[in-house]
C-alpha cells in the first residue's frame, strides 16, 4: 500500500507579520512547528504501516525551512519525503495549493495515484479545512473527512473508517484510492526513535518546484488563486459594560447578577 | 474590453478569409488593410463572441493566428453568473438552523445588490416533503433548486459534491453560502475546486458592494468575506474577484434568522441530475446518548479554567437548573478533562449565540471571545479585574467565584 501523508508548518505563534505589499503572511522569521492535526495523520499512515505494510511517503508544501517537519516525519518512520517549495508557490490560496500539492503528490508517486493520502483536519493557521477536499478532486479520488479510526478490511484494498459528524460518528466502508482528513482523537502520535532521527539526519529530500511538478504557471501562487486577501485590521473591540469589585463581599456581587437578570427578564 | 483569447499577426495574415469560414462562432471578420497584404484585407476577431475553440487556428494555412495566454486567471463569461443561493442542508427530513440563518443573510445580499437578483435554496435529498421547501420559502428563498435521489438519503460527500456542481454549472449562481458544519465545510470546499473557484471559509460578516477590480479597472458588484484567522488575532477581508461563483461558509449562529413569512411565494424546481454512485457507503450511525447541544440553548452558564476542578461543575449545573439553561464551558476545561468537547465554546469548540451568557472563571482568550460574539448578554464573574472577559461583559463581577456562585444560587432559590 502506498500512503501520502501531506503536512503543513504552521507559525507556533499568534503573532504573525502581514507584508503589507501583497497582503499575505509573510512566514520568514517566525518560529515554526508542525501543523498538529498533521501529526495524527501521520500517526495514522505509520500505524498502518505497522500493521500492514506500506509505503509512506511525506510531502509538505512551504518555504525551505519546512525541511524540518519533513525530517522529523522521517524520523518517526516515514519512507521518504518531498519538498513542494518555489517563489512561485507564494501566496497560494486553497485552490492553488490544492493544485499544486496534487500535481506534487502525483510526482512523488511516479505519476500513479497513491491508495490512500493523509491530511489534518485542518490547519491551525488557516483553519479552512479547504486543502484536502480540494486536492481529493484534483485527484479525481472518494473524499472521506473528518475520520477518526481507519480498519483495513480483509486485506483487499477496502476500509471501514469512524467519522465524527454533527449528528454522530458514522461508520463508512469504501475502497481505495481515498483521500482522507484525520482528526486528533485518532491516535497519539509517536516519539522519533533515536535510530529514526540519525537516518533522518541523513536523508535526502527532494525539493519539487513549479517545473518539476509540470504545473501550469498560471494556476500556481498568487497568480493561480481565485480568492484576494483585501485588508487585513484588528478585530473589533466590544466595550464592556458595568463592573462590580466584589471581592471580599461575594454577596454584592451575586446580588448584582441577580438584579441584572432579573431586569433583564431572564429569572424563571 | 477583454483581450480577445487569440492573436492575429498582421504580418502574416494574407486576407484569405479561411478562418472567417472556420470559425463556428462567427467571431471573425475581414476588415479592409490596404497595403497590408495581396489582398488588402486583414482578419479581425471580436473577443465578445470568440470561445477560444481554436478553430481558426487549424484553419489558418500561414500561421497567422495563435493563442494569447489569459493574463487573468477567471471563469470565462462571468457576467453570465447571477442570483445568490445558499446550500439548504438537510437530514432525513430535518433543515439544519443555519440554512435559514444564511436565507436571511442573503435577503440582505440581494437587497444590497438591488438588481432584481434571486436567492435560491440548493435542497438535496430522498423523499423531500413540501414542508421542507415551503419553510425555505417562507425563509426567503424565491426559488427552491431541489433534488430527490435515492442515492442522496444520506450524506455521502462525493454525490453532494456531483449533484451542487452540476447545478452550480447549470444555472451559474454568482454567489453560494454554506453552513460551515461538518458536511458544509467538507464537500464545499471540494465543489469549490471541481467548479474553479475560491472559497472563504468560516465568515463573520458578508456584504455586497460595488468595488475596483484591481485587474481589470472594472467596477463591480463584490461579496466582501470577511473572517477571522490565526486565532481570531487578525480579521481579513477576502474576495474573489474574477471567478464565479464568490463562495462563502459561515458557522452556525453567525448570523441571526429572521422570522418566517408564511406568505411568502416562491418556485420549486425539480432538477433531474444523473448523479454519480455514492464512493462510499454508510454503515451505520451512533450517536451518543448524552450528546447535548449547546448551540441550541438560550441560556448558557460556563465554566474555566478557574473552576480548578471538574467537581466544581456541580455548582454550575445547579446554577443552569435554575435559570433553565445548559452548563457549556471554555477550552482549558476540556483540556483539563472536566468536560468533554461537546461543552466547549469558541473556535476550537462551538460557536454560540444565547440571549445569556454568565460564565465563571473564564479570562477571555480572544478564541473564546470569538466563539461568544453572537451572545445578547454577557456576564462574567472572574478574579483578575484585567481579565479581558470584562471588556465584552454587559455586567463584570471581580471576585472569587467559589464565594459568589453559592450566593447566587441562595439568592435565585429565594
Amino acid at each position: 500500500m502506498r500512503i501520502v501523508v501531506c503536512i503543513k508548518q504552521v507559525p507556533d505563534t499568534t503573532n504573525v507579520r502581514i507584508n503589507p505589499k501583497t497582503n499575505t503572511l509573510m512566514r520568514e522569521g517566525v518560529e515554526s512547528i508542525v501543523n498538529p492535526f498533521d501529526e495524527y495523520a501521520l500517526e495514522e499512515a505509520l500505524r498502518l504501516k505497522d500493521e500492514a505494510g506500506a509505503h509512506v511517503t511525506v510531502v509538505s508544501m512551504g518555504p525551505p525551512q519546512a525541511m524540518a517537519v519533513l525530517r522529523e516525519a522521517l524520523a518517526r518512520g516515514a519512507d521518504d519525503a518531498f519538498l513542494v517549495s518555489s517563489r512561485a508557490f507564494g501566496g497560494a490560496d486553497t485552490l492553488a495549493t490544492s493544485y499544486t500539492l496534487a500535481m506534487a503528490i502525483k510526482k512523488a508517486c511516479d505519476g500513479k495515484t497513491p491508495d490512500l493520502v493523509l491530511f489534518g483536519k485542518q490547519a491551525i493557521d488557516g483553519d479552512t479545512a479547504q486543502v484536502g477536499p480540494g486536492v481529493s478532486e484534483f485527484l479525481g479520488v472518494p473524499l472521506v473527512t473528518y475520520v477518526k479510526q481507519i480498519s483495513l478490511k480483509d486485506g483487499n484494498g477496502n476500509f471501514v473508517v469512524t467519522t465524527v459528524m454533527d449528528d454522530g460518528e458514522h461508520v463508512i466502508e469504501g475502497n481505495f484510492p481515498a483521500v482522507m482528513t484525520v482528526l486528533k482523537e485518532a491516535s497519539t502520535p509517536r516519539f522519533a526513535p533515536l535510530s529514526g532521527a540519525m537516518r533522518a539526519a541523513k536523508a535526502e529530500i527532494s525539493v519539487l518546484d513549479e517545473k518539476a511538478i509540470s504545473a501550469d504557471p498560471i494556476r500556481i501562487g498568487l497568480k493561480g488563486s481565485p480568492t484576494k486577501v483585501v485588508t487585513i485590521f484588528p478585530p473589533p473591540v466590544k466595550g464592556g459594560g458595568e463592573k462590580v469589585d466584589a471581592r471580599g463581599d461575594a454577596a454584592a456581587g451575586a446580588k448584582a447578577i441577580a438584579k441584572f437578570l432579573a431586569e433583564k427578564g431572564l429569572v424563571k | 474590453m477583454a483581450d480577445a483569447p487569440v492573436f492575429i499577426d498582421p504580418a502574416k495574415c494574407k486576407g484569405c478569409a479561411k478562418c472567417v469560414k472556420g470559425c463556428g462562432f462567427g467571431a471573425l471578420k475581414m476588415v479592409d488593410a490596404p497595403g497590408a497584404n495581396k489582398a488588402g484585407k486583414l482578419a479581425e476577431v471580436d473577443p465578445a463572441a470568440c470561445k477560444a475553440c481554436s478553430a481558426c487556428i487549424k484553419a489558418c494555412p500561414f500561421k497567422a493566428i495563435s493563442e494569447v495566454k489569459q493574463e487573468i486567471y477567471g471563469t470565462a463569461g462571468i457576467e453570465n453568473y447571477r442570483n445568490i443561493w445558499v446550500f439548504a442542508e438537510q437530514s432525513h427530513g430535518k433543515v439544519a438552523e443555519v440554512a435559514f440563518e444564511l436565507l436571511a443573510k442573503a435577503l440582505e445580499l440581494k437587497a444590497q445588490r438591488g438588481d432584481g437578483a434571486q436567492v435560491a435554496a440548493v435542497l438535496l435529498g430522498h423523499g423531500l416533503t413540501p414542508e421542507i421547501e415551503q419553510s425555505l420559502i417562507a425563509a426567503g428563498a424565491d426559488v427552491v433548486y431541489k433534488v430527490d435521489d435515492p442515492a442522496l438519503e444520506d450524506y455521502e460527500a462525493n454525490v453532494y459534491v456531483d449533484a451542487v456542481s452540476q447545478l452550480v454549472e447549470k444555472h451559474k449562481p454568482e454567489i453560494i453560502l454554506a453552513g460551515a458544519t461538518a458536511v458544509g465545510r467538507a464537500f464545499f470546499a471540494r465543489v469549490a475546486v471541481k467548479v474553479r473557484t475560491g472559497l472563504t471559509a468560516d465568515c463573520t460578516m458578508l456584504k455586497v458592494e460595488e468595488t475596483k477590480n484591481k485587474d481589470t479597472g472594472a467596477m463591480q458588484m463584490l461579496l466582501h468575506q470577511t473572517r477571522p484567522a490565526f486565532g481570531g488575532n487578525i480579521m481579513a477581508t477576502i474576495m474573489t474577484p474574477n471567478h464565479r461563483p464568490q463562495m462563502a461558509t459561515v458557522r452556525p449562529k453567525v448570523f441571526k434568522k429572521a422570522p418566517h413569512d408564511p406568505s411568502r411565494k416562491g418556485q420549486v424546481l425539480l432538477e433531474a441530475l444523473k448523479l454519480i454512485a455514492p464512493q462510499t457507503k454508510l454503515l451505520k450511525t451512533v450517536r451518543d446518548p448524552d450528546a447535548i447541544d449547546i448551540a441550541a440553548h438560550d441560556i448558557l452558564i460556563s465554566g474555566g479554567r478557574g473552576l480548578k476542578s471538574a467537581d466544581n461543575f456541580k455548582l454550575l449545573f445547579r446554577l443552569a437548573e435554575l435559570l433553565g439553561g445548559e452548563v457549556s464551558c471554555s477550552r482549558a476545561c476540556v483540556d483539563a478533562g472536566w468536560a468533554p468537547v461537546s461543552r466547549q465554546v469558541g473556535q476550537t469548540g462551538k460557536t454560540v449565540a444565547p440571549k445569556l451568557y454568565l460564565c465563571f472563571g473564564i479570562s477571555g482568550a480572544i478564541q473564546h471571545l470569538e466563539g461568544i460574539r453572537g451572545a445578547d448578554t454577557i456576564i462574567a464573574v472572574n478574579s483578575d479585574p484585567n481579565a479581558p472577559i470584562f471588556g465584552v461583559a454587559d455586567l463584570g463581577i471581580v471576585g472569587d467565584l467559589f464565594e459568589i456562585l453559592p450566593a447566587l444560587v441562595k439568592e435565585l432559590e429565594k
